[in-house]
């Protein structure tokens, strides 16, 4: 997410860097370039230029020009703008009232049915019961997905059969939810074109007659410049009390994001990450403004970790290590929580630096890795899981030819495995993120690094020094032949 | 550059084959693109509000952000912006002058042949439709079909979007209405399977297209983009030159993106050529620009509405005429 954005501007500014001093001429070059990058980001040109100005003022003022790392002062103008653009933002729901009504609208194929969804999730997470409303009667089949939505994510779905009025579906959902004690109403509405005048008309009978508690607009965020027009009108329409974002998993540059907040002025609710119905986060502006700008956004990343590992598991094998039993078989689990699909892509992308690390990781089939590890680690027999010490090469050979693998496959997994366990032990959560920070997890080829034990060779001086003059003298030897 | 004087349009630009052109297929297109050329001509035109202005940075900054707004990037839209910056700098300018550089360029890019489906010689031709999620694949293939059934073609879909929820039933309402053949699995099922069964069917059947339908998804996601590699390869099993044609339904809404998607669907599913949908908004899909220039991909229809009727082939030069039809 963000990736371009963020890569064009770290180019830009780091070819600022390598002016050394800068003056007023090389930083209209370097300010262009942001320009240019958010263009191609996606970020619509009058916000660009409006962006542009706030940005230059700040930076071409003297504060910049004369501190003494003129290019970190103008990253963080950058930062504290971006911050200023994308906040203030507020990410709670406000369910105060016994029913309240959140109506979602949109452009066609934005995302807003698979949204209803996610919310519904969320809200039901909260202890609350949501009703989804189904009020597309535009696009064929629009009611049974949301049927399948709802059942995926136990929420109930009001539908009305061979209804062709959704003011009047509508109408008779928050009847039916007053009735059946249900807190949260979502109104899935059909997705229109801003321009189409007659559907927006209806959109705002709806608006008049229901009169939802809170209307969320759900834009693309793969959106180019039209995101302004689109966006303008709706919240023209209807007051928007906020915006979602959706398809933010891929590589769209996300610019949509800045266009949206700057001509609604809304804040922005939440971020879509995934097409699965717990893809919904948050959304923070300064964590935002980090990541667009490369600094990394370690707190989100703790909370995803939080929320994505099997606490359980997590503390069974915090303890297993603690008492020095961590062994295979926990191994093999930890392996799994971590190498599940897209985790450790979105948690790489998070981390200041490894941005990079993220997109290589990208074209390698971690289920393809992860199927061939546990296939060795099965292949093993229960007391060799348990001691991996007492492998010996045979076994090795069995064990790679019962996983259909090489023994060096083998050796590596166990490698693998004793890195891991010796870096974790007695390491804090807090400890080991400082440590993937400083860089200090993984060696210069990109594996893990091994901890250094002894060997139980270890020589005294004398010892030592009784080599040296060996050495010396064979290669003063050598040296006269 | 003749070619785009009004003047020399009837000789140069003769009118499709009737066949090729459905009744007011050209009022359709330019319905669509009204919006369009409606922003780039009022802005045009409000440079030049005195009659002849000077062509100085100021104006050339104001035509730059002009052509930003089409979505074609910065790339082209620096192109047209030193054109015309090299054609006029300096000069005192009169409309029409700016304009006809402004479309030739345009045009230049965009130039391409006029490229319906590539048909089997004998046996179903394939078409598979790929696209990210909610570009319009389902749409614009019932489009397609419709306007393949018009044609005089005997059409089979095949519902491969056995991930969306409600996704084959969308498509099987469509298929009902249409009146055409449908061929389905439940929902979870292997894609690749539902692409072998259509292919079949039509084999069986004597039909003479197969649509494929698959599931959105976004070009990042490797796994999902290999899926559509292999049903490719399924889909070719039975008749060995298939999927003879593999379009991508790209959204006109959709910003620099679209280029993204342009190269990631080539990649993993060799494209063919691009349904351009959604034109019926107020975006303009100028993104086609950098897509046609870099990876060479011809956008081969368009999508202006939510009917089946609301489906056209591509032009160039009937684009580009669209987007400038008042100015002249």
């Amino acid at each position: 997410m963000f990736a371009s954005l963020q890569d064009n501007l770290r180019t830009a500014l780091k070819s600022l860097r390598g002016k050394g001093k800068l003056t007023d001429a090389n930083m209209r070059d370097g300010l262009r370039m942001v320009e240019e990058a958010m263009i191609e980001a996606d970020v619509a040109y009058p916000v660009v230029q409006d962006f542009m100005a706030r940005v230059s003022e700040e930076a071409m003022g003297q504060k910049v020009l004369k501190s003494l790392n003129p290019d970190q002062q103008l990253v963080g103008v950058v930062h504290e703008q971006l911050i200023q653009l994308l906040g203030p933002v507020d990410p709670s729901l406000h369910l105060e009232k016994d029913v309240t009504v959140l109506m979602m609208c949109g452009l066609q194929g934005a995302g807003k049915t698979t949204t209803c969804g996610k919310l519904a999730r969320l809200i039901g997470t909260e202890g609350k019961k949501a009703l989804l409303v189904a009020a597309d009667l535009q696009r064929p089949a629009a009611v049974q997905q949301l049927h399948v939505v709802g059942e995926s994510v136990g929420a109930k779905v009001y539908s009305e059969e061979n209804a062709s009025d959704p003011i009047a579906v509508c109408q008779n959902a928050v009847k039916f939810a007053r009735e059946n004690g249900i807190n949260v109403v979502i109104l899935d509405t059909a997705g229109r074109l801003a321009i189409d005048e007659e559907l927006m008309e209806q959109l705002k009978t709806i608006d008049r007659k229901i009169g939802p508690d809170q209307c969320f607009l759900v834009v693309d965020g793969m959106t180019g410049q039209d995101a302004v027009n689109s966006a303008k009108a709706f919240n023209d329409a209807l007051e928007l009390d906020g915006v979602i974002m959706t398809k933010l998993d891929g590589d769209a540059r996300g610019g949509a994001l800045l266009s949206v907040k700057h001509v609604t002025g809304v804040p922005i609710k939440f971020i879509g990450i995934s097409e699965h119905m717990d893809g919904l986060e948050p959304f923070y502006a300064d964590r935002m403004a980090g990541r667009i700008l490369g600094m990394g956004d370690v707190l989100s990343m703790v909370e995803m970790a939080q929320r994505e590992f099997d606490q359980d598991e997590a503390m069974k094998a915090q303890k297993a290590l603690e008492a020095g039993s961590f062994t295979l078989d926990d191994f093999k689990r930890q392996l799994e929580q971590i190498m599940r699909p897209g985790l450790m892509k979105k948690m790489l992308g998070m981390m200041p630096g490894f941005g990079d690390m993220a997109n290589m990781l990208q074209n390698t089939d971690h289920e393809k890795d992860m199927r061939r590890l546990r296939g060795i680690i099965d292949s093993m027999t229960r007391e060799e899981r348990r001691t991996p010490k007492v492998i010996t090469p045979t076994r090795r050979q069995r064990i790679a030819a019962g996983s259909g693998t090489s023994p060096q496959e083998v050796n590596e997994l166990l490698k693998q495995f004793d890195a891991m366990s010796s870096m974790m032990k007695g390491a804090s959560p807090s400890e080991l993120i400082g440590k993937m920070q400083r860089g200090d997890l993984v060696d210069p080829t990109g594996k893990m690094k091994k901890n250094k034990v002894g060997t139980g060779k270890r020589l005294s001086t004398k010892e030592r020094l009784a080599q040296k003059k060996v050495r010396d003298k064979a290669l003063r030897k050598r040296k006269k032949r | 550059m003749g070619l785009f004087n009004p003047f020399k349009k009837s000789e140069e630009q003769p009118a499709p084959p009737a066949e090729e052109q459905p009744s007011g297929f050209f009022s359709r297109l330019k319905q669509g693109l009204v919006k369009t050329s409606r922003v780039l001509n009022t802005d045009i035109r409000d440079l030049f509000k005195q009659e002849g202005r000077l062509v100085d940075d100021e104006f050339l900054t104001e035509l730059y952000a002009i052509l930003v707004r089409t979505d074609m990037g910065v790339g082209p839209a620096g192109k047209i912006r030193d054109q015309v910056k090299t054609d006029f700098r300096g000069r005192v300018v009169h409309l029409s002058e700016v304009l006809t550089t402004v479309k030739t360029e345009l045009v230049a890019l965009m130039q391409q042949p006029e490229t319906p489906i590539q048909f089997a010689e004998s046996g179903p031709t394939v078409v598979m439709v790929v696209g990210v999620n909610g570009s319009g694949k389902t749409t614009s293939i019932a489009k397609l079909a419709s306007y393949l059934k018009s044609q005089g073609k005997s059409v089979v879909l095949g519902a491969g979007d056995t991930f969306r929820a409600a996704a084959v039933e969308q498509l099987s309402i469509w298929a009902d209405r249409l009146g055409v053949d449908i061929v389905k699995a439940e929902q979870g099922s292997d894609p690749a399977s539902v692409a072998f069964k259509a292919v079949d069917f039509a084999l069986q059947n004597n039909k003479d297209v197969v649509i494929l339908d698959t599931a959105g998804r976004l070009q990042t996601q490797t796994n999902l983009m290999n899926e559509l590699d292999k049903i490719r390869r399924v889909a070719g099993k039975k008749i060995e030159a298939a999927p003879h044609e593999v379009l991508l339904v790209l959204d006109a809404t959709a910003g620099q993106n679209g280029i993204s998607q342009a190269k990631g669907f080539s990649e993993a599913a060799q494209c063919t050529g691009i349904i351009l949908t959604k034109l019926d908004g107020t975006a303009k899909g100028g993104v086609v620009v950098p897509i046609r220039q870099t990876f060479n991909l011809p956008v081969k229809y368009i999508g202006v509405g939510e009917t089946p009727e609301d489906f056209a082939l591509f032009n160039a030069e009937q684009f580009g005429d669209a987007l400038f039809a008042d100015a002249f």
